[in-house]
């Protein structure tokens, strides 16, 4: 069995931000792909209480939750730096990384509704990017020069939002409000190790237009 | 140069409360500020543009916000003094403190809040589903005197400060939660022994009061 187990899904943005910490830190890892709708027992056995993709196993170790994982991965191999070393700027980093992933519902919601609650939606997002592209003024990552933290958990953004932008054909996030972000995203997944954890841009566009179709029938 | 500390907060918030143990853990001098929610001052508005909530913690200038990560910062800053460190050494266990510490924000407080905001059939469900929240966290301290183990940490804290809400949920949710989960009450009286619990724990009584406070403001009654 190999050291380090990562039980995901390939078009998750959280299962990938593991992988991305994992390649960033050279580190050796079996992939096991799950089936959502038919869960393995084993997946069931190490995540019980949320019954979710990522797990992680390293060892005897079993680690749920991305951001979780993350940290881990920091701290237990050598490589580039996942969290910055002063205490202020972790406290910064962990807090815009929780605040992405409170505002992510929302940003999925936005690419799906229709009517009001769509506007609603893309009001809220609007708002949430806003903060990211001030976040970003003057630094080429969030991270500042190098990925970081935030830059993993921004993973959703580059990859997944701006490619439903495509199929779904929004307007929530352009060059003409967001360049900053816009900037960003098109350096980040420029990186070799990043563009290796986005999923095929076109199987994405794909599999979400069969989800959409579902959630309209 | 010496530390200048504030800590914006309410008297009531069980997330404050975790920020105060640890202040008083690590020994740490602050200003404490109290906040009026339904008129926020216009420096939390400043220290905290994203959320305007409290606890921000305020340190030479810098706010820090949202209390679990105030208590990882408290742990990094403050980690010469006397107190032994909130969070294990060891990189696993300070994942699994980590993964229980957000499990108690995802369940505890949105459980607790449901229990003593709504009635009938939605407070009952809500009232299984808290118990059964415990009774996990219950499992998790296994026979170990505290959540951290043989020494109070970041988890201990993390959810001690929620027993000063014990009595509120249980008068609204007219429950006891020793009866379904005692070694956890036991646990929450061994930790309100420490004087750094002791002190930053709100009066449940007041605690209670303030419930009924928000229900009439809000017509929940």
């Amino acid at each position: 069995m190999a050291e380090v187990q990562v039980y995901g899904v390939w078009c998750s943005a959280f299962v990938r931000r593991v992988e991305m910490g994992l390649k960033m830190k050279r580190v050796e890892y079996e992939y096991i792909e799950e089936d959502l709708k038919n869960k393995s027992d084993l997946l069931l056995k190490y995540n019980p209480i949320y019954k979710k993709v990522p797990v992680m196993l390293h060892n005897r170790n079993v680690l749920v939750e991305s951001l979780i994982i993350l940290e881990y991965i920091d701290e237990v191999w050598e490589g580039p730096p996942i969290l910055p070393k002063d205490p202020y700027e972790r406290a910064r980093a962990r807090f815009l990384a929780k605040f992405i992933d409170d505002k992510l519902p929302s940003m999925w919601k936005a690419c799906w509704s229709a009517g009001e609650e769509r506007e609603k939606l893309i009001v809220e997002t609007r708002e949430a990017l806003k903060i990211l592209e001030n976040e970003l003024k003057g630094k080429k990552f969030f991270g500042g020069d190098s990925i970081g933290l935030v830059d993993i958990t921004a993973n959703f953004i580059a990859g997944w939002f701006l490619g439903l932008h495509e199929s779904v054909g929004l307007q929530i996030m352009t060059q003409e409000n967001f360049p900053n972000l816009m900037k960003w995203a098109e350096e980040y997944s420029g990186n070799s190790f990043i563009k290796e954890n986005m999923p095929d841009k076109e199987k994405l566009v794909a599999h979400y237009k069969i989800l959409k179709t579902g959630a309209q029938s | 140069m010496s530390d200048e500390v504030i800590l914006l907060d309410v008297y009531a918030s069980m997330f404050g409360m975790r920020v105060r143990i640890a202040l008083a853990e690590k020994g740490v001098e602050y200003e404490y500020r109290e906040e009026d929610l339904g008129n926020k001052s216009p420096f939390l508005l400043q220290m905290n543009p994203v959320y305007k909530k409290i606890p921000v913690l305020i340190h030479n200038g810098n706010p820090i916000c949202e209390s679990l990560l105030i208590l990882e910062y408290i742990d990094e800053v403050w980690k010469d003094n006397k107190s032994p460190p909130l969070l294990p050494s060891d990189a696993y266990h300070r994942a699994t403190a980590r993964f229980w510490a957000d499990f108690v924000d995802k369940k505890v407080f949105d459980l607790g809040r449901r229990l003593w905001t709504r009635k009938g059939e939605e407070q009952e469900a809500a009232k299984k589903e808290f118990i059964d929240a415990l009774k996990l966290l219950e499992g998790e301290l296994g026979n170990k005197p505290y959540l951290g183990g043989d020494k109070f940490g970041y988890l201990d804290v993390a959810l001690v400060a929620y027993y000063s809400w014990f009595y509120a949920y249980e008068k609204c949710g007219n429950f006891s939660i020793e009866e379904h989960c005692p070694k956890l009450v036991a646990w929450a009286k061994r930790c309100m022994k420490k004087e750094s619990v002791a002190k930053s724990l709100a009066d449940p009584i007041k605690v209670y009061e303030f419930t009924l406070m928000l229900k009439k403001k809000y017509g929940l009654e």
